[in-house]
């Protein structure tokens, strides 16, 4: 660490939890000389590292790639390796992220954001199935760019920590699954768009968000969950209808053109 | 170097859950008066209320209209007079509304054109157009029919 560096003392107020010790969580407060390029990770590390081994935190890419170190960071679910401390006061509140079980520390329990993900099959369903020998799908340019933004979702699960209806109702699928299906469902290879109706047009996705759009707000990958689900909202209104005037398209229906949003 | 705040836990309460994991407690009621940002939010979910109310006053205002003109007239002295600042109060917020939803448009309807996304701001501002031409047409109908 050279001379010319700028340094600065910032006040970490890290909540604390070990089920093993602990009555319930606290909060512990650490004294920080953060350099000017660092981001919230650094800190963190750097309190794990030189203050306090017991810290328990997620964190792996150190580059807002692998969606691991979301916390609430003075009360805003953030990326800690995408938040520079040079943009936040001297005292900064670290806490593990809203809307999670907390297991220990920063650390929540993601199970059940993983089954509400699974519960949206988030996979190519094909309309039959294809051998190595009839080649890869195709894609035009166009094609894709109706979900391209979509793809970006990286699991980080701020959008839930983010949506008030997440924290109000604890069934809801929630913004990143929703949108990683309506990502599916517009992709032109896929034809699901039928075995996920059940769960996307349920009471506990798509007509559960009143569109606060605070999940879009909080997106470190501007997936914009909250414009998917509107689109999802459409799609789904249109389904319903068509499944009156047309019954005889209600079998067999796939992802075509008419149904994008 | 490190001070250890037993007890303390700010504002933000936490809650037990059965399985003995903690999880923070909302405020089922108040949830949106945390943050600035969903003032707008709420005032866009409760000028739906006042959209209701200028529907009602639309049925009613239709009903009196088929009891003839007498009838009307009394109605439309009613709103002038007595529900004057009510009035006031609906227009501003079915204002809102409307302005509100056509703010988020291009959320709800990507559009493309020659493969391309037209943007946000355009599919707004066709919005808002249409709006002004239409309360335009309107207001004429309304000046000139009198």
């Amino acid at each position: 660490m050279s001379k010319s560096q700028k340094i600065r003392k910032v006040s970490f107020e890290v909540l604390r939890y070990d089920p093993d010790q602990d009555s319930e969580p606290y909060f512990q407060t650490y004294e920080v000389p953060c350099q000017d390029e660092w981001v919230i990770l650094d800190a963190i590390n750097y309190i794990k590292d030189e203050l306090d081994r017991s810290l328990s935190y997620r964190w792996s890419c150190h580059m807002a790639v692998c969606g691991s170190c979301g916390l609430m960071i003075n009360g805003e679910p953030k990326l800690s390796c995408h938040a520079f401390i040079r943009d936040m006061p001297d005292h900064i509140r670290v806490e593990p992220m809203d809307n999670f079980p907390i297991i220990r520390d920063l650390v929540v329990e993601m199970d059940g954001f993983v089954e509400k993900l699974a519960d949206v099959k988030p996979y190519i369903h094909p309309k039959e199935e294809r051998s190595i020998d009839d080649g890869c799908h195709t894609q035009s340019p166009e094609q894709l760019l109706d979900f391209q933004s979509l793809t970006q979702c990286i699991n980080c699960m701020l959008c839930y920590s983010a949506c008030p209806q997440v924290a109000l109702n604890k069934d809801f699928i929630g913004p990143a699954a929703m949108a990683l299906a309506h990502r599916y469902n517009l992709d032109s290879r896929d034809q699901g768009r039928e075995v996920r109706k059940d769960v996307i047009a349920s009471n506990k996705a798509i007509w559960e968000c009143t569109f606060v759009g605070a999940c879009s707000e909080v997106c470190p990958k501007h997936v914009d969950p909250a414009a998917a689900i509107q689109q999802a909202k459409i799609a789904a209104t249109g389904d319903y209808f068509k499944s009156f005037l047309m019954p005889w398209t209600k079998k067999n229906k796939g992802n075509s053109e008419g149904e994008k949003s | 170097m490190d001070k250890k705040e037993q007890g303390q836990f700010g504002r933000r309460k936490v809650m037990k859950q059965s399985n003995g994991n903690y999880i923070r407690s909302t405020a089922k009621f108040s949830w949106y008066l945390k943050k600035p940002k969903y003032i707008p939010y709420m005032l866009r979910e409760l000028s739906s209320l006042f959209v209701g109310v200028f529907c009602c006053f639309l049925v009613w205002g239709l009903y009196q209209l088929s009891q003839g003109e007498v009838v009307f007239n009394q109605w439309l002295n009613v709103l002038w007079n007595k529900l004057f600042w009510l009035n006031i109060v609906i227009f501003l917020f079915v204002f809102y509304h409307s302005y509100s939803w056509f703010m988020v448009t291009p959320k709800a309807m990507p559009i493309k054109f020659k493969g391309k996304r037209i943007p946000g701001w355009v599919i707004i501002a066709a919005h808002m157009i249409m709006w002004i031409v239409c309360s335009i047409v309107i207001f004429a109908l309304f000046i000139y029919g009198a």
